[in-house]
């Protein structure tokens, strides 16, 4: 024993070392953050990152801004909660001019939605109407909540599929007279409460099929409510949302719903979904990330899928998943999947998930560690829509994510009574009653973006604020897109009850960079999962179309590779959905290469 | 969930709800090992809810901050008790308070677990007045964390499902331990008061009463109430006088949550709680001085 005055006093000055902790940890912190975290000039922005963003959206026509939905009135003390989703953007060359286009959905009852032709000037012309799908938020019908694109018929014009809580519709595009409504030949349900939905061919029969995820339970309708009971169960095992739809693209117009026949099943709130080839196999496997619950991962065995969540890891801890986006962030051919959660300081710290896939599996088996604090994309508030893309050319992708919840008073929140009630009971929960009203409050409201750039040794830092991503929108939908053909990728992000905002990357020109244009001959003429593995510099990256990713967004098809200085690109490596696998030696950088499949 | 490290040699584990059970060590027989009488039922039937939690629900996100909340807690409790006792202290007190804070506390980074475990052990070991230690250990840590740390930990709130048949089983044993040890009247005044002061936050809000209720109904209070505020050796030793801090601790929480207070529960107990003891022992005290006189 030691004298015990002078080891009281000694551990006195320990403990109080020990409450200063966290002080000293957080000026650690603040003081390894790089100087990205503040503003900076747009000449700073560009010698430390390479680039920086500007916000052009008015300058360029567009001045849409989203509209929330007013459901039942027994709804309305929570109102903002509830209808807090609806904003999307998705990205389609709808007339086939070589120029994105940019799609957006409204959510008030009798709003539009709008179509926005790229002019090639740098402006775009909204011309929905004239193409007959502005009109698709009529009272009775249900309200917009997502939209992808994709070539069901193999026209060579995209067509447009429109989720809503409430009638999804299928339109084809008319080569010359716009488009043509389809819902009812294709036989979709007269009723989803659907937040996500993507386009994939799942068994490569060269026609695209379709997965629609439910949210709320297809017998729901918000505007018409039997019950008020209608909130998930639970926080985080709920398992009374809406069911999962997998319509099997039969041709000529027609589809077959499948899901219970190929293993899909799950009542989880499904928010997000992506689908890409994760196994090697060939095969698109489907990600499904839940609201209120854990995620879950169909694996693509051929002929029925498989959920492998637990066994994947993917699947076990449940949080608020609100987004999926693959991404080859390591430059090794391989994709993490990134999924985002809520974190709110001294409330609830879900952290997002970056689900990076394990070495040395066996076969086709697959799992994933959730290395996203390693990686330092763990913490972005209220997170909702996020992308990987590669912003300054420099041959790793980063990450865009956009956030926040319900921007209201600023002085008043309503996260206590928040927490106070999602933690009880289901049978408190699960009743829109029992609810304290919103009352003007936000919840997890004004939050700043994150720009996060890979620094290709296993750290993305957040450079947002530095490189001009200033705006605190409640951010729901990101894409993804070159949209002027410079070589750069630029930002839509589609804001709740707030401005669709287009980020125009201003990186200096350069030829430090490819893209690739892809259409399916005996695949799915959108290519929808074709994947292009590029050798460069000692080094490969795998990106694939996608038939919508993120959350309530798509991005362009085309794929965009930054390569760094000094490319040496050795060859892209093509694997259609077909199964048919395509080599081009040496492609040359800055420019645009369009490849049709080999017959 | 604490633990006393000036405890008289041999017993173990006096401080914590089952320290009481513990503070004559004797033989346990299988009988005993399977009765309520079993010392180590309370430390037993909180690994039962981590264990069952996480793999019917998924509590954690894996057992490595758990882990390393209990190891510190262990190791610092065996250093100190080393240090300043010249004895192994036995770890099953801070077992519980690092299974506690394991379970408690919420933080994607590794270091708020092990920084909770090391102030709430230590603080039994600094924060003392005449002899007692005056914060429950995980309390006090968890509190600091809240408070100090807000931008990194969260606290349990959701992660246990919302189910009844999983809270109805925690309510059941946790009121038979409970009332084994003596110490139901605490819980029972305390779950009492939080229910009328409930009613009353409805009625002065003008919220749902459904949704004043549902904090108790979830799993952060679980723990709380049967496990958190009944420590024996932070709380006053009267009956009247534990029913007296209990219904104060749901007092002060009444008037945190009308301010909107997310953690009220934890700082309710970590004002009310030392300060009810330092009462206590001023009280004696008096009457230490004035039994003498009074005998003249």
């Amino acid at each position: 024993m030691i004298d015990q005055r002078i080891g009281r006093a000694v551990l006195a000055v320990v403990f109080v070392g020990l409450l200063a902790t966290p002080f000293l940890i957080r000026q650690m912190s603040a003081r390894a953050l790089p100087q990205g975290s503040s503003q900076e000039s747009k000449a700073a922005a560009l010698e430390n990152y390479g680039f920086y963003f500007e916000e052009v959206a008015h300058q360029s026509g567009i001045d849409f801004v989203h509209r929330a939905p007013t459901l039942d009135p027994k709804l309305a003390p929570i109102m903002p909660e509830v209808a807090s989703m609806g904003a999307s953007v998705s990205i389609v060359d709808f007339d086939n001019d070589g120029w994105p286009d940019i799609y957006v959905t409204n959510s008030a009852e009798g709003s539009q939605n709008a179509l926005y032709r790229n002019m090639h000037d740098g402006t775009f012309r909204n011309v929905a109407a004239e193409m007959g799908i502005a009109d698709v938020n009529r009272p009775g019908t249900g309200v917009s909540m997502g939209a992808v694109w994709g070539d069901f018929d193999n026209d060579g014009y995209e067509d447009l599929l429109l989720i809503k809580w409430g009638r999804p519709e299928l339109f084809r595009r008319i080569p010359g007279a716009g488009f043509e409504r389809v819902t009812d030949q294709a036989g979709l349900p007269k009723w989803i409460n659907a937040n996500t939905a993507i386009w994939f061919d799942y068994d490569g029969d060269g026609l695209l099929d379709l997965f629609i995820g439910g949210y709320f339970a297809e017998d729901v309708d918000l505007w018409h409510l039997t019950t008020t009971r209608i909130m998930p169960d639970s926080f985080e095992y709920a398992t009374n949302g809406g069911r999962k739809w997998l319509f099997h693209n039969l041709g000529h117009g027609r589809f077959e719903e499948v899901s219970a026949k190929m293993g899909i099943g799950s009542r989880r709130w499904a928010l997000a979904a992506a689908a890409a080839d994760l196994r090697g196999t060939g095969r698109p496997d489907l990600f499904i990330a839940n609201d209120y619950g854990i995620s879950e991962l169909y694996v693509n065995d051929g002929n029925r899928f498989r959920e492998v969540g637990k066994e994947s890891g993917v699947g076990f801890a449940p949080k608020s998943g609100m987004n999926v986006a693959f991404g080859d962030i390591q430059n090794q051919g391989r994709y993490s999947v990134y999924v985002s959660n809520i974190s709110e300081d001294g409330i609830l710290i879900q952290g997002n998930n970056l689900w990076v896939p394990k070495e040395g599996m066996n076969g086709n088996a697959i799992a994933f560690d959730n290395l996203a604090r390693d990686y330092g994309v763990e913490l972005g508030g209220w997170s909702f829509g996020a992308q990987f893309g590669d912003f300054n050319n420099d041959g790793t992708l980063d990450l865009y994510l956009t956030n926040g919840y319900v921007s209201a008073d600023r002085k008043r929140s309503y996260w206590y009574d928040f927490s106070k009630v999602s933690g009880g009971n289901s049978t408190i929960i699960g009743d829109a009653r029992n609810w304290p009203p919103f009352d003007g409050r936000s919840l997890a409201g004004y939050q700043q973006k994150r720009v996060w750039i890979n620094d290709g040794a296993g750290k993305f830092v957040d450079v947002a604020q530095a490189v001009g991503v200033t705006d605190t929108f409640d951010g729901r939908a990101v894409a993804l897109v070159d949209l002027w053909n410079r070589g750069v990728l630029d930002v839509v992000v589609a804001n709740q009850n707030g401005p669709l905002l287009i980020y125009k990357n201003m990186a200096p020109s350069s030829s430090d960079w490819i893209e690739f244009a892809l259409e399916g001959t005996r695949s799915n003429r959108s290519a929808i999962g074709a994947e292009v593995r590029l050798f460069w510099n000692g080094q490969q990256q795998v990106q694939h179309v996608s038939g919508g990713s993120g959350f309530a967004a798509q991005n362009d098809r085309r794929l965009h590779f930054g390569l760094g200085k000094k490319a040496s690109i050795d060859k892209a490596v093509i694997r259609w959905p077909s199964g048919v696998v395509q080599t081009i030696d040496k492609p040359a950088a800055g420019q645009l290469h369009k490849v049709k499949e080999p017959a | 969930m604490s633990g006393d490290p000036r405890a008289p040699h041999p017993a173990p584990l006096p401080a914590s709800a089952a320290g009481e059970g513990l503070r004559k060590r004797q033989p346990l027989t299988l009988a005993k090992l399977l009765s309520l009488d079993n010392p180590y039922l309370v430390p037993a039937f909180i690994t039962c809810i981590l264990l069952v939690g996480h793999a019917t629900f998924g509590i954690l996100e894996g057992f490595d901050k758990t882990l390393l909340a209990i190891v510190v807690s262990i190791v610092i409790e065996l250093a100190l008790g080393r240090i300043f006792y010249g004895k192994w202290v036995h770890p099953a007190s801070a077992y519980i308070t690092g299974i506690s804070v394991g379970i408690l506390i919420r933080s994607p980074a590794y270091w708020p677990y092990a920084l909770c475990s090391a102030l709430s052990i230590t603080s039994k070991y600094v924060l003392r007045v005449k002899g007692r230690h005056l914060w429950n250990p995980s309390n006090f840590g968890i509190s600091a964390m809240l408070f100090l740390a807000g931008e990194t930990v969260g606290s349990l709130s959701i992660q246990w499902g919302n189910y009844l048949w999983p809270m109805l089983v925690i309510w059941v044993l946790g009121a038979l331990i409970i009332w084994r040890l003596r110490r139901f009247h605490i819980t029972a005044t305390y779950v009492v008061s939080f229910i009328v002061y409930a009613l009353l936050r409805s009625a002065i809000t003008g919220n749902p009463w459904q949704s004043e209720i549902a904090p108790i109904t979830g799993p952060m209070y679980q723990l709380f109430i049967f496990f958190m505020i009944t420590d024996p050796k932070t709380t006053v030793r009267s009956k009247t006088g534990q029913c007296v801090v209990a219904f104060a601790i749901a007092s002060l929480e009444m008037v945190l949550r009308l301010q909107q207070n997310v953690y009220a529960p934890y700082y309710a107990l970590f004002i009310v709680g030392p300060t009810a003891l330092l009462i206590e022992m001023w009280l004696s005290t008096r009457r230490a001085r004035t039994v003498p006189t009074s005998a003249v």
